[in-house]
């Protein structure tokens, strides 16, 4: 018997939703200022990394308009809707996976969207962000937890599945985050330490098989780069070079706003993209990167707070895995910029110029919003 | 849920409690990491960092490696670098480009096209802060006025670059090629990384075929700029690997033969080295000064070039498809031998012309009366229309296709000589599909004598006459002999393809070359006049092609015309006869007859090959370094 059965029997006055004007449609306040709050110091930041471009700038706007209503859409349906639907979703994104390969278009000989008649262009990987998660969170919850092993493998199996349709496009950032997504919920589902460690063991023993029999020449080009950027100071050592002087000279208290040298001179490639935050540590320093790594961790701990109190099983997993994968983005995008993970194109998120990573982000917050705000408290 | 199973939803709940807490250490441990990092960027290195930044930046520049040079068989310079100075704009940093341009518009001599190309250049994709050129070639004048208003211009730099040089200008410019502006589509296809700080790319000929070898690999230094971007000083630097430096089969000496032959005439000459394929010279007149082509060819000086009648853009010796006419005839004398449709004692009567089957069309021998019995030496060296004829109606296309495939024709078999045309070797096929009719014996007959459809190239006539001076065995024709650098000669060269021609008899070989020594040296032999006093045995072969009509889009002019209607003369040799050391191919167009016109001028390429110039011989101190002794040029091309 599902815990969702027993609630139903218990309806009445005894239980409620908590009060108030942004619960009762469903948006939990302290997240929405919270990320009002990056949105909006994202578009300062993106104001300057752009070239003082209004058009930028318009065009962000626009997007996290979209991006705002999209969440709000998220956040009205019931988690249960969710449940529901999840191994729905996750099937459509597989065959949706499964097209890009076959019909999908792209560029740089990577095969990443689907442009299907009336209806816009777009990546199904995205969508497997929030869809492998969910599905895995789905399946482990049907189930007492810790979960047995031959779950944990099955759960591994909906994980994996995907990752590989993504490696194939070929995609391998985005296959990880999938994948690291799809983990954290078996992680949080308590998956034994010993597997755990095993895991870490395989991975150890899969990296050097990655990097022989699946990683491209330029990805590695890439992690080469990354231990010595030296090498190739006019090819891909030149961004991680530009990246780390404009953070560098920055220094405590930043050039100011507008005020970037780096930046403003163009020595800065994708300044206004993934290279965002090198323009604010340029220009406001390290308290200003560290104030905006506060503002990410509040974030991430009202998640945390969200999901250490959803109401069941599927409410947290999903909540928990969606904040660390939100936390990764954060971790990466500041590693790459900052030189101390290889280049992978991961923007950083609520502030990059760009759309669909926004949108994502946006629609997996009103996914939590939808556990909180859902829950039925006893009062009585 | 099975049964047996129920949920401790309170375990459930701890146990999640207690992996968002372990969670939670482990991304506070990376936030740490990450503000650890910030730290040392921003905090401890901040010094470093602003230094780079700030006051001075720091900028990596690539360094373009010199470009190989290249020399001929005897160590001669025949393309150098020299240094150039040029005017750039490093658009990031000019505050108003209009301002910028108008006022070095007052101060040097640009032209409109100038800053028409410079601006087309700052729309395509480029490196930030990289330098665009806008004028090239300053005099010292020009110089002086550029050091005075220097400050008034920021983002305007002086620059010294090394710009290739041909000395021998037009001598070499469609033998080696040249380089040229790196061009949007070459853009494209080049490695970004390492043609950064490299302007130039080989356009043609040598220069195009050898580009990698010739680039070498690029360089870059950290230079500390001003705020206003003037360099201030070096930090560190890589050297760039400079590109190899490349040694041709060809003799300057020879080529300028070849040139001074041809002077006043429209023609190719193309000398080959039998045992080697190496090309001794390959002239094609006339030529033009490849020098004009490097730094951007004005429009006007292009005009005149490309609209002139005489076509000197036009690489005949490569490009030029000419019917080889009788020069072929030893080669048909092969296939016919080889395939059985003929013997050396075989003899037939010449009326003077040839009729399928007895009767038909009559086709004349260009000896009116005929030559009356003939056998095939003698058929080769009267040049008999009518033996070769009958002979090519026996074999058929089939069997001829056969044999010139072997001897080189209808494609391009030159080991690394780039813009090689493939001339026509038809085939029944290739009428089916291209002219849409049946093989013809007519056409069989048109063949024999290399006229009707066939076409081939002064470098294929020349290589064929290889193969026959080699007796069958191959040495595909090639420019490079020696690569000089970080790679060696084997790396930088492709390997050959072509099988070698091996006969039934190998004797006959040696009668086709007697046959061929009986054109020149022979009592009734097409090139008697030109063999003669000889101090060396030369087998040789005269042809005239047809020209039947004009080509396309020549004007109408009288006296033009009926000189340009005039026959092409052809004629093929190599010497000495019994150790070739030289084989050669000179076509004059509209020149007239092969053994009159051209011949004499074949005679003369060897006579200058294997007398005066001691046979190609290798100079005795061979083992002397590449650079020494062209101090002349050699001290120009430094800097």
């Amino acid at each position: 018997m599902a815990e969702r059965d027993f609630v139903r029997h218990m309806q009445g006055p005894s239980l409620h939703n908590p009060r108030g004007l942004l619960n009762r449609i469903h948006l939990d306040p302290i997240l929405l200022v919270l990320l009002l709050l990056l949105l909006g110091g994202g578009l300062f930041v993106l104001y300057s990394g752009g070239d003082s471009s209004m058009a930028i700038v318009e065009s962000q706007v626009a997007r996290i308009g979209v991006a705002l209503v999209v969440m709000f859409v998220f956040a009205q349906l019931d988690p249960s809707v969710y449940r529901r639907w999840a191994p729905w979703l996750y099937a459509l994104g597989l065959i949706a996976l499964a097209a890009v390969l076959l019909v999908g278009v792209g560029a740089k000989g990577a095969q990443r969207w689907l442009a299907l008649p009336g209806l816009p262009r777009f990546q199904p990987s995205e969508f497997m962000k929030l869809a492998v998660p969910i599905m895995a969170a789905w399946y482990l919850s049907r189930h007492y937890l810790p979960p047995r092993f031959s779950r944990v493998a099955v759960a591994l199996a909906i994980v994996f599945l995907p990752m590989i349709l993504i490696v194939e496009q070929p995609d391998l950032g985005t296959a990880l985050l999938v994948g690291l997504a799809g983990l954290f919920v078996v992680f949080f589902a308590g998956l034994s330490w010993k597997l755990l460690g095993a895991f870490f063991g395989m991975a150890g023993v899969a990296a050097p098989v990655m990097w022989f029999f699946v990683m491209r020449e330029y990805q590695k080009q890439r992690v080469l780069t990354l231990l010595d950027p030296e090498s190739d100071p006019l090819g891909a050592g030149w961004n991680i070079i530009q990246s780390k002087t404009a953070i560098g000279s920055g220094g405590l208290m930043g050039k100011g706003w507008l005020q970037g040298t780096q930046s403003h001179l163009d020595f800065l490639p994708e300044s206004h993209t993934d290279f965002i935050v090198a323009v604010l540590a340029e220009e406001f320093g390290f308290i200003g990167v560290v104030a905006l790594m506060t503002l990410y961790f509040l974030i991430i701990a009202r998640c945390l707070y969200i999901a250490v109190n959803a109401q069941d099983s599927f409410g947290r997993l999903v909540a928990g895995a969606l904040t660390m994968t939100f936390f990764i983005y954060v971790f990466v995008n500041i590693g790459m910029v900052s030189g101390i993970l290889p280049i992978v194109g991961v923007p950083l998120p609520m502030v990059s110029y760009g759309g669909t990573s926004i949108v994502t982000l946006m629609a997996a917050f009103g996914v939590m919003m939808s556990i909180h705000t859902h829950r039925r408290m006893i009062t009585a | 849920m099975p049964w047996g199973e129920f949920k401790d939803t309170a375990a459930e709940r701890r146990l999640f409690q207690r992996r968002v807490l372990v969670a939670l250490v482990v991304m506070l441990a990376m936030l740490g990491i990450l503000v650890t990092r910030l730290y040392y960027l921003q905090i401890l290195n901040h010094d470093n960092f602003t230094t780079l930044s700030e006051k001075n930046r720091v900028q990596v520049q690539p360094m373009a490696p010199p470009r190989g040079l290249i020399y001929d068989r005897n160590d001669v310079l025949l393309a150098e670098n020299r240094p150039v100075f040029s005017v750039t704009v490093v658009p990031e940093r000019v505050p108003d480009m209009d301002a910028t341009l108008d006022q070095l518009q007052r101060i040097l001599d640009i032209s409109d096209e100038d800053i028409e190309r410079f601006n087309r250049r700052l729309d395509e994709y480029r490196r930030p802060f990289s330098a665009v050129p806008l004028s090239y070639d300053l005099d010292e004048a020009a110089i002086a006025r550029m050091a005075v208003h220097r400050y008034e211009l920021p983002g305007v730099e002086v620059e010294a670059e090394l710009v290739r040089y041909y000395p021998y200008a037009e001598l070499t410019s469609h033998a080696l090629g040249y380089v040229g502006r790196i061009n949007r589509d070459e853009l494209r296809k080049l490695d970004p990384t390492d043609y950064a700080g490299t302007n130039y790319v080989g356009k043609s000929g040598v220069e195009r075929f050898y580009e990698d070898a010739l680039h070498g690999q690029v360089g870059y230094q950290h230079v500390e700029t001003n705020a206003r971007g003037r360099t201030l000083r070096v930090l560190e630097q890589q050297n760039p690997v400079p590109g190899d430096d490349l040694r041709l089969h060809m003799d300057i000496r020879l080529q300028r033969e070849a040139f001074h032959l041809l002077e006043g005439r429209r023609g190719a000459i193309v000398a080959i080295e039998p045992k080697t394929g190496g090309v001794l010279a390959l002239a094609s007149v006339p030529g033009f000064d490849a020098n004009l082509f490097v730094t951007g060819i004005g429009v006007e000086q292009y005009r005149a070039l490309s609209e002139s009648p005489d076509k000197p853009l036009f690489n005949r010796a490569l490009r030029g498809q000419y019917p080889p006419g009788s020069t072929i005839k030893p080669m048909m004398a092969v296939a016919g031998l080889d395939s059985d449709h003929t013997t050396w004692e075989r003899t037939i009567w010449d009326p003077g012309y040839y009729q399928i089957d007895g009767k038909g069309r009559r086709y004349r021998d260009w000896k009116w009366g005929g030559h009356g019995w003939v056998d095939l030496k003698s058929a080769i060296a009267e040049s008999c229309d009518t033996y070769f004829y009958d002979l090519g109606e026996r074999m058929g296309i089939d069997v001829m296709h056969e044999y010139l495939d072997q001897f080189g024709f209808g494609k391009d078999t030159s080991l690394d000589i780039s813009g090689a045309q493939a001339g026509l070797l038809p085939s029944s096929q290739w009428k089916r599909a291209v002219r849409n009719a049946p093989w013809y014996p007519g056409d069989s007959v048109n063949m024999s004598i290399g006229q009707g459809f066939m076409l081939a190239t002064p470098l294929q006539l020349a290589t064929a006459t290889a193969v026959v001076a080699n007796h069958g065995t191959w040495a595909q024709p090639r420019m490079l002999k020696d690569a000089i650098g970080a790679e060696s000669t084997d790396e930088v060269m492709p390997k050959e393809t072509h099988q070698d021609l091996n006969l039934k008899r190998e004797q006959d070989w040696d009668h086709v070359v007697e046959s061929m020594e009986a054109v020149m040296h022979g009592p009734h032999g097409t090139g008697r006049k030109a063999g003669a006093d000889a101090a060396y045995r030369i087998a040789g072969k005269s042809g005239t092609a047809q020209v039947f009509s004009l080509a396309e889009g020549e004007e109408y002019d009288a006296d033009e015309i009926k000189e340009r209607l005039r026959d092409h003369a052809l004629f093929v040799a190599f010497a000495p006869a019994d150790d070739p050391k030289i084989a050669v191919a000179v076509i004059v167009e509209n020149g007239g007859g092969g053994s009159s016109t051209a011949a004499p001028l074949a005679r003369k390429m060897m006579d200058a090959w294997l007398l005066d110039m001691n046979a190609g011989e290798e100079p005795a101190d061979t083992d002397k370094p590449i650079v020494a002794g062209q101090s002349e040029e050699e001290s120009r091309s430094d800097g």
